[in-house]
């Protein structure tokens, strides 16, 4: 069955390559932005940077806390620290030198976290992180974004550079649909409606956007008018958006390539619970681990796909 | 700021020594003893070696800038620092208590002038001393970054990271001093953890090193300092080895982990009191 999508796409790319693009574009527009990376520049696409301003670069070995506690003092200094490295190493591994010498001292450092999620793929588990944007929300101070795709990850970068403060800007690995457009305006905090609809609205953040622009289309070929949104911006979530939405749909899902506990889901949830109790399905890693697999592969295993997107929103939508 | 004898940076000592324990006593908590070992050096740094302006701007651009790096050592550091103009001499009343600036251990987020990053947690204070060098650096702005870090504290990895990564990078604008008082607050460090040569170890990392062997005596300390300052430039981070005396000042409290974190009663500070003369007026 051939799918009616609301959105298409021509190419494939990795939103870490939208990263690595928009950083060389922010640090051709001001030279104040700087960049930081603990061994993974190529994976990071950080080297087109490097070599335009090596000056303005600095390779810091296997050593994420230093590059952490570097980045904060060069913020001191003036500077628009972008310390790169994998989400794992970027949040787990460094996460009192973040939380001391970044959000409690509101440091304006970038900390850009590639490889997150399943989609990692092969690498298996010690890399897969899926507690990041859990950690990272909950810091004071720390705004936590994670965009769908390489159009929106290039102009989120580019975003960031011009926000004063703490933020953390989650990207991945995998060749993933381009399906957004080059030439959008990123708002930092403020929700996307993508898809209008009347029945359920989906919340869905990072790659799993692409997943909810399919499964939009497969429930519309059974009748269900479905609502898409995309949060790019987890903290500070669009409540406003948020809201509007469900109290016109009633019923709503979570999807996110990361864990229940601390997700976009428990975000979701508490801002409907203080204002508008509606029914909620989640869509994303139940307390698990994941493990080596292609990303198709771990999507379906751990049930983060299209399909299971419908599913839940079939699911909401019997709770009304 | 006017050339200060050492008669009168010695009485700037005694006086911070008594602001320490007052503090701390104030509150029944918070840590006398090494910033009570560090006296010669925080007043050294403030009132003769740093190229600073009391008017406090976040980015230190044009300036010397100061970070400490063991933060517990707050009570010394905020003492020096309104005793140097950054703030009202009498806001140290306010030491750990509820809405007060002056946090149990330094913070920034209610604008402590002087303060430029949160310190506590252990061991990440000269990485971002190599930051801030290397913005320096990047604006040409030939001005120096001190840091402060305890002996105990190189107990934490992610200083040796930072080791390596100066003397890789060539962060030569910058010089690390290490508060060497043999204390930790389990007890002393070679029964703790030992620290073994730090000398050699400091020197194996591509640092230059300096053994400043009477901590506790001002003129010791400045030449220590002036020594360190003639081997910036030179393309190695510099460490300046710093033996100190943890509780020195009171008889009773010097040369022991004891007063690491623990405050003096009425009757102690009574008599630490005794042996500290009030120099510039108590706050």
């Amino acid at each position: 069955m051939s799918l009616d999508l609301k959105f298409t796409y021509t190419e494939k790319k990795d939103t870490r390559s939208g990263f690595g693009d928009g950083f060389l574009e922010a640090g051709r527009r001001n030279p104040n932005v700087v960049g930081l990376c603990a061994d993974l520049i190529g994976s990071l696409k950080m080297g087109d940077f490097q070599k335009e301003f090596p000056e303005r670069f600095f390779q810091t070995g296997i050593a994420e806390a230093n590059m952490i506690g570097i980045s904060a003092g060069l913020a001191i200094g003036g500077k628009i620290p972008f310390a790169g490295t994998f989400a794992n190493f970027a949040t787990g591994r460094v996460y009192d030198q973040i939380r001391q010498s970044v959000a409690y001292s509101q440091k304006n450092v970038k900390i850009c976290a590639s490889h997150a999620g399943l989609t990692l793929g092969e690498d298996g588990a010690t890399h897969q992180i899926l507690e990041d944007l859990g950690m990272m929300k909950m810091l004071p101070h720390m705004t936590v974004i994670n965009p769908c795709d390489y159009n929106q990850t290039k102009a989120a970068t580019l975003a960031i550079a011009e926000y004063e403060g703490p933020v953390y800007l989650r990207f991945g690995r995998p060749s993933w649909p381009v399906f957004t457009p080059a030439d959008q305006k990123f708002e930092i905090g403020k929700a996307w409606k993508m898809i209008d609809g009347k029945d359920v609205t989906i919340f869905a953040t990072g790659h799993l956007v692409w997943e909810a622009v399919v499964a939009e289309a497969m429930l519309r070929s059974e009748g269900i008018s479905a609502e898409v949104i995309n949060i790019h911006t987890i903290k500070p979530l669009d409540e406003e958006a948020i809201l509007e939405s469900v109290k016109k749909t009633g019923c709503a899902v979570s999807a996110e390539e990361h864990q229940l506990n601390g997700g976009l889901g428990d975000s979701i949830a508490q801002c409907l619970i203080r204002n508008n109790p509606a029914p909620l399905e989640y869509v994303g890693v139940n307390d698990s681990f994941g493990e080596s697999g292609t990303p198709t592969q771990l999507l379906e295993k751990y049930g983060l796909n299209a399909e299971n997107i419908v599913k839940a929103a079939k699911k909401a939508l019997s709770r009304k | 700021m006017e050339k200060q004898s050492i008669e009168q940076l010695q009485n700037i000592c005694t006086q911070l020594r008594r602001d320490v324990l007052r503090m701390v006593h104030a509150v029944q908590s918070g840590h006398p003893g090494a910033p009570l070992g560090c006296a010669e050096f925080f007043v050294a740094l403030y009132f003769d070696q740093l190229h600073h302006n009391s008017d406090f701007k976040m980015d230190g651009k044009g300036e010397d800038l100061f970070f400490l790096s063991n933060g517990h050592l707050s009570a010394g550091w905020y003492s020096v620092l309104s005793r140097s103009g950054y703030f009202p001499v009498s806001e140290l009343k306010t030491f750990r208590k509820l809405d007060s600036r002056l946090q149990g251990h330094p913070a920034t987020h209610e604008h402590l002038p002087g303060i430029r990053i949160a310190s506590g947690s252990l061991g990440q204070g000269l990485s971002v001393a190599l930051g801030v060098a290397q913005a320096k650096k990047i604006d040409k702005d030939d001005h120096l970054i001190y840091v402060l870090m305890g002996d105990g504290e190189l107990q934490e990895g992610q200083v040796w990271e930072a080791a390596m990564y100066a003397a890789h990078h060539g962060v030569d604008n910058l010089i690390a001093t290490i508060d060497y008082n043999g204390q930790q607050i389990d007890g002393p460090t070679e029964k703790i953890m030992d620290l073994k040569n730090l000398k050699a170890k400091w020197e194996a990392f591509g640092w230059e090193v300096i053994e400043t062997k009477e901590g506790n005596d001002m003129k010791s300390v400045i030449d220590g300092l002036e020594k360190a300052k003639s081997l910036t430039g030179k393309g190695k981070p510099v460490l300046n080895l710093l033996y100190t005396e943890m509780g020195f000042g009171v008889d009773f409290m010097v040369g022991t982990h004891k007063w690491h974190g623990s405050p003096p009663n009425d009757e102690q500070l009574a008599k630490a009191l005794g042996q500290l003369q009030e120099t510039l007026g108590d706050y």
